[in-house]
């Protein structure tokens, strides 16, 4: 039985047997990780509430054959606005969902942590609608399908960019144009935020441009994972 | 491979479909079945054809009900004007073994789960707001589990759905549990039970 100690984002968990939970976490150095929190159900259980989707905890476990065990939890940081903004709540669901597909169990990527880590505790301080944006501009960097903003994919004109298509790898000029509208504005922010300029873009943006990027950053992680987030519909239908 | 009889197999293969029990469990359930008297397993079988044949929701809480509604919503001694959502009907026997309820139910039969894809319009909510519309409702009690997601289902019921019919909406509170340490209470649990702290 070897026992390991680890900062871990929970990203969902799941109903198991009587009063168990399958909980999926997103550690610092094993990337993701599935563990059983046995009789996390009962009301006097001892992990409580530390165990809730998007609660950052370091935790012991320990590993089993199929899935690791749970043994204790301390809590690390709480995101307690979650509970009472349905919207932020929504938000914070994006996030999680997008690392759950993006990672890979026992593929680390200390980089992905931090990221997510930053973007809930800045989620759950201020709210702001376009850390989701910001958010999935730098997964798909880690990712490795930045797309490229400077110049049309296709003909490399600069002027006349109109829309951006993540399957062509980038923004479309007036003549090559496919995929979503992008205007000046949102580019320019986009390319600030892979400039490392987010708290620039987060303070200055303008609420229609918010928007705009909002819904393209739900376009991207469309494509980028080949299906519609469950949590986009949810909270962008039903919780705003 | 181990190859039993086929009726065995079957019987085998459904049991381990049930939740909880494992290929395990499943074969060691199958024959003990074997061995039983005929009167047992039929008493068995029986109860689960019952169960399909006689079981439905209730058409006005969701409860189970063996006719259109339930007993609970049937019970004239029932206090009418208060109604208490819950998210599945085994939370109504949770809260009727209490015996400090004596109004009605609503079971959303689910919650609002983003991470699911799991919104508003597949649960039992609308059917909740032409409830209060129509059956002089005075006060709601949100008794969803006290998680993420149920908190997020109580919020939206109490903000998005209840707000306009200017209704009393109250939440189950939460706090420690009787019996418990304190030293072992998570930080959230506890921050609740100190600001929903009572004068003695």
């Amino acid at each position: 039985m070897t026992l390991y100690r680890e900062d871990a984002v929970v990203l969902r968990s799941y109903k198991l047997g009587e009063a168990d939970r399958i909980i999926v976490l997103y550690t610092r150095t094993r990337g993701k990780t599935r563990a059983v929190a046995k009789g996390i159900r009962r009301t006097k259980s001892k992990f409580g509430a530390r165990l809730e989707p998007s609660t950052v905890v370091h935790a012991q476990l320990y590993e089993g054959r199929n899935l690791d065990i749970v043994t204790q939890v301390e809590t690390r940081q709480v995101h307690a606005s979650f509970r009472r903004d349905l919207m932020r709540y929504g938000r914070a669901a994006i996030l999680l969902e997008a690392v759950d597909l993006a990672s890979e169990e026992a593929e680390p990527s200390p980089a992905l942590f931090k990221l997510l880590t930053g973007a809930l505790r800045e989620l759950d301080r201020a709210g702001n609608p376009l850390i989701v944006p910001a958010f999935v501009a730098k997964l798909l960097k880690l990712e490795g399908v930045q797309p490229m903003l400077e110049a049309c994919v296709e003909c490399s004109r600069s002027d006349g960019l109109v829309s951006l298509d993540l399957s062509r790898g980038g923004v479309l000029c007036d003549r090559c144009r496919s995929g979503g509208f992008m205007s000046a504005g949102a580019r320019v922010a986009m390319q600030h935020v892979f400039e490392g300029h987010v708290r620039h873009v987060l303070d200055t943006t303008e609420n229609s441009v918010a928007e705009e990027l909002q819904s393209l950053s739900s376009i991207m992680l469309d494509q980028h994972f080949e299906r519609r987030l469950r949590s986009s519909r949810v909270a962008y239908e039903h919780l705003s | 491979m181990t190859s039993y009889a086929k009726p065995v197999e079957v019987l085998i293969d459904e049991l381990g479909r049930l939740p909880g029990i494992g290929p395990k469990s499943a074969q060691r359930i199958a024959f003990h079945l074997l061995k039983v008297d005929r009167i047992d397993s039929d008493r068995l079988a029986n109860a689960i054809v019952d169960l399909k044949d006689k079981i439905s929701f209730c058409e006005r809480c969701f409860n189970v009900s063996e006719g259109e509604e339930c007993t609970i919503c049937i019970d004239p001694r029932r206090n009418q004007a208060v109604l208490c959502v819950v998210e599945e009907p085994k939370d109504i026997s949770a809260i009727e073994k209490t015996g400090a309820y004596h109004g009605r139910y609503h079971v959303l039969l689910g919650v609002i789960n983003p991470l699911e894809g799991v919104g508003p319009d597949q649960i039992k909510i609308r059917e909740l707001a032409h409830r209060v519309a129509a059956e002089s409702i005075t006060e709601v009690i949100l008794c969803t589990n006290p998680n993420l997601e149920g908190e997020t289902t109580a919020a939206f019921i109490a903000n998005k759905i209840l707000k306009p019919f200017e209704i009393k909406v109250t939440r189950l509170a939460s706090g420690l549990p009787v019996g418990g340490d304190l030293e072992y209470a998570d930080e959230l649990t506890l921050g609740r039970a100190l600001e929903g702290r009572q004068t003695l």
